[in-house]
Parts: structure tokens; sequence; C-alpha cells
């Protein structure tokens, strides 16, 4: 019993440690996607300014609060607007963006292809 | 026409690329987060400079009554600069100043503050700079003229004789 007990103590400390494992790979992920304002091109993530460490505290806690990776994007796109998030979404500003890379490819792809077919014939 | 679909595409991609980059010289690349005017205040918790009493925002900002919330610290050398302002400011008797200490130690700010005046009503105590983020601010000084519950006017840096006058003017 004096064992089993023991065990059990043994697995809930592990699994405390996996939860917070796992909080640790969240925040870095999350961090790393926010941009430094005051020193902008580096992430929050990499920088060590005032603020940047602040925005790691309050992602920690909203961690511990149970706020999903979505849910805390959510929170400070209504704090600083979306710039402040590295991925952008795609909306008017943006879809340029998104869609240049696509059309690109599409037109490179059909010169190589047509290229292609005129050798052949 | 199969000829010259290769120079046409090459061109017309190197035209895109070139308005795109064209068009980002002209905009400039230091951002600075949107105005949200008219947005209701942040509610949180924060803690008492002097008492150390954890408050709520609504027990700080009563309506039908103006307030500018004032981010300071005694280690930011433009605050040293406005805080006079602030003293001058606080004679009219229809607004109350509320300053958010931001990332400070007790015993500097209260330095700061016997030697350049209190002008404060209230004092949040803001060591981990949370409070700031909550009200979507990245830096010291920054204030925001509030009444109503509602943001009405934010300034982003040191306040200046001009942004006093535009404040006493909006207050009248």
């Amino acid at each position: 019993m004096k064992i089993l007990k023991l065990f059990l103590v043994i697995f809930i400390i592990f699994s405390f440690n996996h939860l917070k494992a796992n909080n640790e790979d969240m925040k870095s992920k999350i961090t790393k996607n926010l941009r430094c304002l005051i020193c902008q091109g580096q992430s929050v993530y990499d920088s060590d300014s005032e603020f940047a460490n602040s925005l790691k505290i309050l992602v920690d806690k909203k961690l511990n609060q149970g706020l999903s990776e979505n849910q805390i994007y959510e929170y400070f796109k209504q704090k600083y607007g979306e710039w402040i998030l590295y991925d952008p979404e795609l909306n008017k500003n943006t879809y340029i963006l998104w869609l240049l890379p696509i059309l690109i490819f599409l037109i490179g792809g059909a010169i190589i292809l047509k290229t292609f077919i005129i050798k052949k014939k | 026409m199969r000829n010259k679909l290769l120079p046409i595409s090459i061109s017309s991609i190197f035209i895109i690329i070139f308005v795109i980059f064209y068009k980002g010289l002209q905009d400039t690349n230091i951002y600075t987060p949107e105005e949200k005017i008219n947005n209701e205040i942040p509610t949180f918790s924060a803690k008492l400079f002097y008492s150390n009493k954890e408050v709520n925002s609504s027990e700080i900002f009563e309506l039908n009554n103006f307030y500018l919330l004032n981010i300071w610290s005694s280690w930011c050398v433009p605050c040293r600069q406005e805080h006079p302002l602030l003293m001058s400011l606080i004679k009219n008797n229809r607004i109350k100043v509320i300053g958010l200490n931001y990332k400070d130690t007790k015993k500097n700010a209260k330095i700061f503050l016997n030697e350049l005046g209190n002008p404060f009503e209230k004092i949040i105590f803001d060591k981990e700079g949370i409070n700031a983020i909550e009200w979507g601010a990245y830096g010291v000084p920054e204030s925001f003229l509030i009444y109503d519950g509602k943001i009405i006017k934010k300034y982003i840096g040191p306040l200046n004789r001009k942004l006093l006058k535009e404040i006493n003017s909006i207050i009248k």
C-alpha cells in the first residue's frame, strides 16, 4: 500500500512537470509570434526590453489562467492592433502578401510548362 | 504570341514588385498602435502605491469625472520634464491625475515625488509592467485622458505646453 502511495505521488509530480513543460513550450511559441513594439524587427521572445519582459510575464499569467493560444493572440491584438502578431491574417490589407507567392508560383509554373511543351513539340 | 508571353509575364512581375516596394518606401516603418478613441477603459485590478491595497479600476475611475492617467517612472528622463506640467494641471479642479508607476522601485519613486511634488490623486504600482499593457501602452511616459469611463485622448510621449492647453480646453 505504501509503495502504491509513493508511486501515486511520483506520478502526480511527474504529470505536473509535464504540464509545466507544455506551458513553457507554448509560452515560447507565443512569444516568438509576438512583435516587440519598441525594438521592432525582434520578437518578444528574442528581446530583453522592458516591454518584452512584461509581455512574457503576462503571457505566462494568461497561460496559467487557462487561456488558449488564440485567445492570447486575440487579447494582444485588441490592445495593440494586428501589427503585434508576426503571422498576419488574410484581410484587405494583406491579401497581396498572401496571394502574390501563389500567383508567382502559378505564373512560373505556366512558363516552365509552356517551354517544356514547346520543346517537346 | 508564345514568344511574347515570357517577357510580358517577367516584366509584369517586376512591375508588381516595384510598385509594392515603392509604396513601402512611403510608409513609415515605425509603428505606433492605432489610437482607439472612445474605447472603454480596461477593467483591471491593481495595487496602490502607498497603501498596497488591491483595487479595481471601477474604484479608481468614477463616472462623470475627468481623469488623466499618467504612466511614469523615476528612471524615465522625459517624465521628469513633464512633471511640472502635471503639477500645473491639477490646479484645475475639474480633472484628477492618476499615476501608474511603471517598473520602478518604491524607494526611487518616493524620492522622485519628494523632489518634484506629487500631482497624483492615486498611484497604481505596476512593478511588472502588466497594468500598462492592459492599457495598450508600450513605454513611458504615456497619458490617457478619460471621461465617463472612456478614453477620449491618448498621448504617447511626454506632455508639453501645447498639449496641456489642449487638455485644459477639452475639460472646460
